[in-house]
């Protein structure tokens, strides 16, 4: 599955996305529960200290990291490679791709089994390995659920939220499934069918929720038990991670997975918290054999010392998401990135480009409920205003007709003579559309506007008229002797 | 024997560049403004983070007992029962014999791992209904197990049984996970090698993934008893 979402342009998904009454149902309520989780874990947790505190220390350690990636990463991959394992740098997705399918050939692999990643959506990895005649198997329970029924994710941290539990009946149905709608026996299917897929892969892919440079260690962050299975039973261990996704020591990933347990699911630590480091020549029965680190870049050094480096900094937590508002009523599939919500808003454009993605830093109501809920302080509204910005200056080349018409207003604008006819035809040539005062159905750029709420006709008195005439009034006034002044 | 690097010049220099940077010019590592993680439970007795730990197995689902060196054969074998005996899982680590327990093993027959026997080892762990397993440091906050996994203390034991049995040595019950971490990092400090597979296991495994409902029990183990034990 690539980094885009279904091929709906942007407002059109929104369209969609707000008269799906379920899918908005199912989205706040676990968004409520979410962010209630959340904060009895973070400032509600009294013997943690200051909270802030914690944030603090996470954007100071993400900062340096970032600062000083290239060091990172360089020392990461040379302990990688000190304990055995092999390490493959990736500009483009492609390349990433390419390399995974390589390994999996010369291992004559068949089976498939991954645990949940982000970074192996965006570049549609299963999707390369399956036209290699491999059979891919997602493990995590929500990602499994949407590969059962061709679905694609609609949050980072739980992709399926959108789904209910009778429409994951019916797609486990495909497969066989005979019971009920119980999550608990839903999750006992899934149980039965993946055991045996787990103990007879070829091949094992992960993603990575942070790797430790000084000892080339990979630690994933899990409750299912999956990741485990799909790091312990193959041969060969692929582990795919976004470039920034690592910390220097040991002692900061203490700080990362705190911050990120606690802020995404609102647990001190999840069920499991695994740290792998090859081990290629030990003797162990139930440890991978080979071990391969896909380092990815995909766009993400676009951000690098730019305004935009800080977005980086993300932990994958989807704090962001769990309080915004936009999301709360849209949804993630309709942002038609993977990555939606606010972090998605400012990261997609990043690696995809303003044509693609130019339009989603305006699905934001810069309320700033991201900045403050964000784990590693990202200035998300910030840095969503900056996107606007460059998008219309033209780095994203905007489209045709809104350049067309802020070039208008700039010629218009830039010359008193048709700006003062500008203002006095508005109220002549908008006249037919005027009922009551207002314009409640506004053709062309007038539309979206007046879709939900009504226009104010113009006034028929322009600002200037009226300034030089209140002007002249209070002149009079204070000649009187008895005017305030402004 | 040394794996390969491909494609990292390149990449590292493109980097490197747009940070203005030389490539792999060491940076100082600084002195974090911010250290909240050491100041948490940091006065907190040995009794007083025990109790903890056992108020935060309620909320992981975890069954939890404390007995002393005396009493522990007994108390295993309690729970063995409790939770149904059958075929029983053992890693292979001489605290068993340290700790008064190869009787209870032998008298339930179960299998010690042994990486000798290769496959056999990982159906005997698929078929069995309970797992045992020692902890080598267990974080108070969370109430999590963590094990220092290797080809002998093998992370199928805690992983495929449906049951998982863990035995905690209450002085290695520490606050939270900042003391494990620093325990691994001075080792790496030390030049030892670090566990291979290092698995923090909090409760038994579970999934909020359909209708954000928790189901309890997913690919891992369904239940999770822990028996500290006070003097060792």
């Amino acid at each position: 599955m690539p980094m885009k979402v279904g091929n709906r342009p942007f407002f059109e998904g929104v369209d969609k996305a707000i008269h799906d009454s379920f899918m908005v149902n199912a989205v706040s309520s676990a968004q409520d529960g979410l962010r209630g989780r959340k904060l009895s874990a973070t400032i509600g947790d009294k013997a943690l200290g200051d909270w802030e505190e914690w944030r603090s220390a996470g954007e100071e350690i993400r900062a340096h990291t970032l600062n000083n990636l290239d060091y990172y990463l360089k020392q990461l991959s040379d302990n990688f490679a000190a304990r055995g394992g092999h390490v493959f740098f990736a500009e483009t997705a492609e390349e990433a791709r390419d390399y995974v399918k390589k390994v999996c050939k010369e291992k004559n692999a068949k089976h498939v089994v991954k645990a949940k990643s982000m970074v192996t959506e965006e570049i549609s990895l299963n999707e390369a390995l399956e036209e290699e005649g491999c059979e891919v198997l997602e493990t995590d329970l929500a990602e499994f659920i949407l590969q059962v029924d061709h679905d694609q994710p609609s949050h980072i941290v739980v992709p399926s939220v959108h789904k209910n539990r009778q429409q994951i009946r019916d797609a486990f149905k495909k497969l066989g499934y005979e019971g009920s709608d119980d999550p608990k026996e839903l999750a006992g299917f899934a149980r039965k069918t993946l055991r045996s897929k787990f103990l007879n892969a070829d091949v094992g892919i992960t993603g990575c929720n942070f790797a430790v440079a000084d000892t080339g260690s990979i630690c994933l962050v899990t409750n299912e038990g999956n990741a485990n299975m799909v790091t312990s039973f193959p041969e060969t261990q692929i582990t795919v991670m976004g470039m920034e996704r690592l910390v220097p020591t040991w002692k900061e990933l203490d700080v990362v997975v705190s911050l990120l347990c606690r802020s995404s699911v609102g647990q001190r630590l999840t069920t499991y918290v695994t740290d792998i480091t090859p081990k290629a020549d030990q003797d162990a029965v139930d440890s991978p054999k080979d071990y391969h680190l896909v380092i990815v870049d995909a766009g993400r050094s676009n951000a690098l010392g730019t305004d935009f480096q800080s977005a980086l900094h993300c932990i994958r937590c989807a704090a962001c998401i769990n309080v915004c508002p936009v999301y709360r009523h849209i949804g993630g599939h309709a942002y038609g990135s993977i990555y939606p919500g606010p972090i998605g808003a400012v990261l997609s454009p990043i690696l995809g480009g303003y044509e693609e993605y130019g339009k989603l830093p305006y699905a934001s109501s810069l309320c700033a409920a991201c900045s403050e809920a964000c784990p590693v302080k990202i200035p998300l509204h910030k840095l969503l205003i900056r996107h606007r910005e460059k998008y219309v200056e033209g780095g994203g080349h905007p489209p045709v007709m809104e350049r067309a018409a802020m070039k208008g207003f700039s010629i218009g604008a830039s010359s008193p003579m048709i700006f003062r006819a500008g203002t006095k035809m508005a109220p002549i040539i908008l006249k037919p559309l005027v009922h009551d005062g207002s314009i409640p159905k506004g053709p062309g750029p007038m539309k979206p506007w007046t879709h939900g709420r009504d226009l104010p006709a113009p006034s028929k008195e322009n600002f200037r008229d009226w300034f030089k005439k209140h002007k002249q009034q209070s002149a009079t006034i204070q000649a009187k002797g008895t005017g305030e002044s402004l | 024997m040394r794996g390969t690097i491909e494609n990292r010049d390149s990449f590292l220099e493109k980097i490197a560049g747009k940070l203005n940077r030389t490539v792999g010019e060491v940076p100082e590592m600084p002195i974090w403004a911010h250290k909240p993680q050491e100041r948490v439970y940091e006065d907190y007795s040995e009794d007083q983070l025990t109790a903890m730990m056992k108020k935060a197995c309620e909320s992981i689902h975890t069954t939890v007992c404390e007995t002393n060196s005396d009493g522990l054969a007994e108390k295993l074998k309690q729970l063995i029962d409790k939770y149904g005996a059958g075929k029983i899982v053992a890693t292979k680590d001489e605290r068993f014999e340290a700790f008064g327990l190869s009787n209870v093993l032998e008298n339930y027959q179960a299998y010690t791992w042994n990486y000798k026997e290769g496959h056999q080892n990982i159906d005997k762990a698929a078929e069995a209904n309970i797992g045992l397993s020692i902890c080598d440091v267990m974080l108070a906050e969370s109430a999590t197990a963590g094990l220092f996994n290797d080809k002998d203390k093998a992370r199928s034991v805690s992983l495929l049984p449906e049951t998982s049995i863990v035995i905690v040595p209450k002085s290695s019950i520490v606050p939270r996970l900042t003391q494990a971490m620093n325990l691994i990092e001075n080792k790496v400090e030390n030049g030892e090698d670090v566990s291979s597979y290092i698995n923090f296991i909090s409760g038994p495994s579970n999934s909020a993934d359909i209708e954000m409902r928790l189901v309890v029990g997913v690919h891992g183990p369904i239940k999770v008893a822990y028996i500290i034990v006070s003097d060792l």
